[in-house]
């Protein structure tokens, strides 16, 4: 599927451009910033939607996509349940902003480049290329459907001037090139310009066909697929340093790739027993160490974390290190187990740390100290006492993700009523920002939202009754190096950046 | 009523699950999580709760495996902490997860033996079906709770022993002219290791025999829906 670069597609993603810039007020957040680009205060640089109804339209032409936005973007009654954005990954450059939905598809944005005379639209994503990645399957043997969600993508890092990806859903991991064309050859001598066969007979000369300029286009085509390795659903991939291999893993297996062979793989951890019975424990999440590429760490759902070497065997089942916290007694509970299972690992860019996040709190692991974390942060301790009812209505086993920032000083994570929390690891202080649409002008500045948790509500504060627990964010992705997060709202994506002063 | 500090015996499948603490933390009044723990009456229902989960969890064409296994291990420590006493009934086991799901899945496919024949070829394949020691031998008419349930269905045993309705008899027949030699391999779990946890008539059950019969509706419906196609209902139906 091809898509020309700023032009608003109606099939997939509509980029709604917000109305002139105001000049940001207010005053600065608690959150301090290290990258050089001011005080931590967050602005909403823009937000954009899949309204999937849109597409109805786009077989009149002459539409004015103006009016499509003004008129159904704002009812989300339209947005359907393929829209539910899955993942969120920024490339190494942060020049590209990958999505990937319910429905398989996976849209692409890139950065607005900086010009001189539109300095305040630095910042800026516009919508680069959208593809269908994958397709519902059915199993026909277990009889089964095979959902076509996009449950992760990751970038490889760019080795020329095309963009690879791997995006995956439950049980097949794609490899997509994503590459610009602006010429095209013409003069054929067999075809004609409408592209049909010429009469060998007619042809009297022969000419050298030529390269002309075209507008550009952005083309996605699948390179390799990496299918029939896993049984149980993938719930992680991670490209390997060496950039020649990369994982996936489900939830007892994890499989070791090579990019270009896409009929074997190696297992390297296999944590089935041989009596299903015995089962009480799954993967999670796993991911390489960023520069060691013989190292990996994978999470379990019972809170504990196994770093592998692959060195050691070709079968990685006896861990290097494990690192795991003692309960503590104090807050024992039927379902300290559910809120101890880790629903996501990331090793700090540094690859010193790695961070896990589990239902109430993000921990943060020094590789050599396994027996606790060097720090933890409370996302929302006060729903330690609704765990009850969270597990009665499931929210208890969402899985909420974890990002750390360019430089490893900051690290955000996802909560309900579309919050989100920042934890500065050096100063120690959080903040909590919400990405709703009430709050959506453009360069509107992101308020600090507090939740009430007993007594006296003050005005601003939300008690915790009042939260809308279907509203979470589970998908963030913070820019490369600088302060640009991109946090996914159900089929929103809000995208923010440190206000430049 | 929760007795103060009594110990309870300890049961020799349970020694090596370290989450069922001989020390029956839940029951000592001074401990500071009882004093806000749910009274005996919402732990029953949490029981329930927790029974209704796995149950759906389990419904499901492909369960969630994660979601599964800690509903099963919130399971256990409810139980644990609910039949101090009493001998536990067979550990609920998620192993059945897959099998019961298989299970219910052969079933709705039992009805197209034709297709069956050639996709059998191919299970020694599929790992997903071959932890499954019976997968094929339990089902059975439709809507006969059987007394002696399914090894494999070890987590609805939680459920009373009358779920076992996808069991015994009956399908071997369907099968009799396929090539089960792979059935002989060492992959399966023999017959006899399998029926060693029949279930008890365990105590503490909370589950009224509604739940068994919702749970025969359904299969039943499973059932009905696919061989509607091939023959009349039978009688009574």
């Amino acid at each position: 599927m091809v898509l020309q670069p700023g032009e608003r597609h109606c099939g997939g993603w509509s980029h709604r451009r917000l109305g002139p810039w105001c000049s940001p007020t207010g005053s600065p957040a608690p959150l301090s910033c290290e990258t050089g680009c001011g005080e931590g205060t967050w602005i909403l640089v823009c937000r954009l939607l899949v309204p999937t109804q849109v597409s109805l339209l786009s077989m009149e032409e002459d539409i004015d996509t103006r009016k499509i936005n003004n008129s159904f973007l704002r009812d989300h009654s339209y947005a359907t349940e393929a829209d539910i954005i899955s993942t969120v990954e920024f490339n190494h450059t942060g020049e590209l902003l990958a999505t990937g939905d319910k429905g398989g598809r996976v849209v692409i944005f890139q950065r607005e480049q900086e010009s001189k005379n539109q300095v305040h639209r630095r910042g800026e994503y516009n919508v680069y290329s959208t593809f269908q990645s994958h397709e519902p399957e059915f199993d026909y043997l277990k009889s089964l459907e095979i959902e076509e969600k996009i449950n992760k993508i990751r970038w490889l890092p760019q080795q020329n001037a095309a963009y690879f990806l791997l995006s995956t859903n439950d049980k097949t991991v794609k490899l997509w090139k994503v590459s610009e064309r602006d010429k095209r050859p013409e003069g054929y001598n067999l075809k004609d310009e409408e592209g049909r066969l010429r009469d060998p007979a007619t042809i009297t000369t022969l000419r050298v066909p030529v390269l002309r300029p075209m507008d550009l286009m952005v083309e996605a085509t699948p390179r390799r697929v990496f299918a029939n390795a896993h049984t149980y659903h993938i719930n992680s991939i991670s490209v390997n340093s060496d950039y020649e291999t990369y994982m996936s893993a489900d939830d007892l297996r994890i499989n070791l790739w090579n990019f270009e062979i896409t009929n074997q793989s190696f297992n390297i951890v296999d944590i089935k027993p041989a009596n299903m019975e015995e089962l009480t424990e799954v993967i999670t999440a796993a991911e390489f160490h960023p520069h060691h590429c013989n190292t990996f760490v994978y999470s379990s759902s019972k809170g504990t974390i196994r770093l592998c070497d692959m060195r050691a065997s070709a079968l990685c089942d006896r861990h290097t290190k494990f690192f795991e916290e003692p309960e503590d007694p104090s807050n024992r509970s039927f379902f300290s187990e559910i809120i101890s299972s880790i629903s996501d690992v990331k090793f700090s860019h540094s690859g010193r740390y790695i961070m896990t996040r589990d239902y109430l709190t993000v921990k943060v692991w020094d590789l050599n100290m396994e027996n606790r974390p060097i720090e933890t942060y409370q996302v929302h301790d006060y729903l330690r006492s609704k765990l009850c009812s969270l597990y009665e209505n499931d929210c208890i086993f969402d899985k909420f993700e974890c990002v750390w920032n360019g430089s490893d000083s900051v690290i955000m994570t996802g909560s309900y009523n579309n919050f989100f929390r920042m934890f500065d690891r050096n100063t120690k202080r959080d903040v909590t920002l919400e990405a709703s649409r009430e709050n959506s002008k453009p360069r509107a500045i992101l308020k600090p939202r507090k939740v009430c948790v007993g007594g006296k509500r003050r005005k601003d504060e939300i008690s915790v009754d009042s939260l809308d627990f279907s509203k979470k964010i589970l998908h963030t992705a913070w820019h490369p190096s600088e302060n640009i997060i991109a946090v996914a709202a159900t089929n929103n994506l809000y995208i923010f950046q440190d206000k430049v002063n | 009523m929760l007795s103060k500090g009594l110990k309870r015996k300890r049961e020799e499948e349970e020694e090596e699950r370290e989450t069922l603490a001989v020390d029956a933390w839940w029951l000592d009044p001074s401990h500071a999580a009882v004093a806000q723990a749910p009274p005996a009456v919402a732990s029953s229902s949490l029981f329930d709760l927790s029974v209704l989960k796995l149950h759906h969890s389990l419904r499901q064409s492909e369960p969630d495996l994660r979601h599964l296994v800690l509903v099963v291990n919130t399971l256990r420590r409810i139980q644990a902490s609910m039949a101090p006493t009493a001998a536990l009934p067979p550990v609920p086991t998620p192993p059945a997860a897959p099998s019961v799901a298989d299970n219910l899945l052969t079933s709705s496919d039992a009805a197209l033996s034709a297709s069956m024949a050639s996709l059998l070829e191919d299970l020694s394949h599929i790992e997903g079906l071959s932890q499954a020691p019976q997968p094929l031998v339990d089902e059975g008419p439709l809507g006969r709770p059987a007394g002696g349930a399914s090894p494999s269905l070890g987590a609805l045993d939680l459920l009373g022993p009358a779920t076992g309705c996808l069991l015994d008899d009956g399908l071997e027949g369907l099968f009799e002219d396929i090539d089960t030699s792979m059935y002989d391999s060492e992959l399966w779990a023999p017959v006899s290791e399998g029926h060693k946890s029949s279930p008890e008539d365990g105590p503490g059950k909370e589950v009224g025999p509604d739940l068994d019969e919702a749970e025969l509706d359904y299969l039943m419906d499973v059932l009905v829906g696919t061989q509607a196609l091939e023959r009349p209902p039978g009688p009574g139906r």
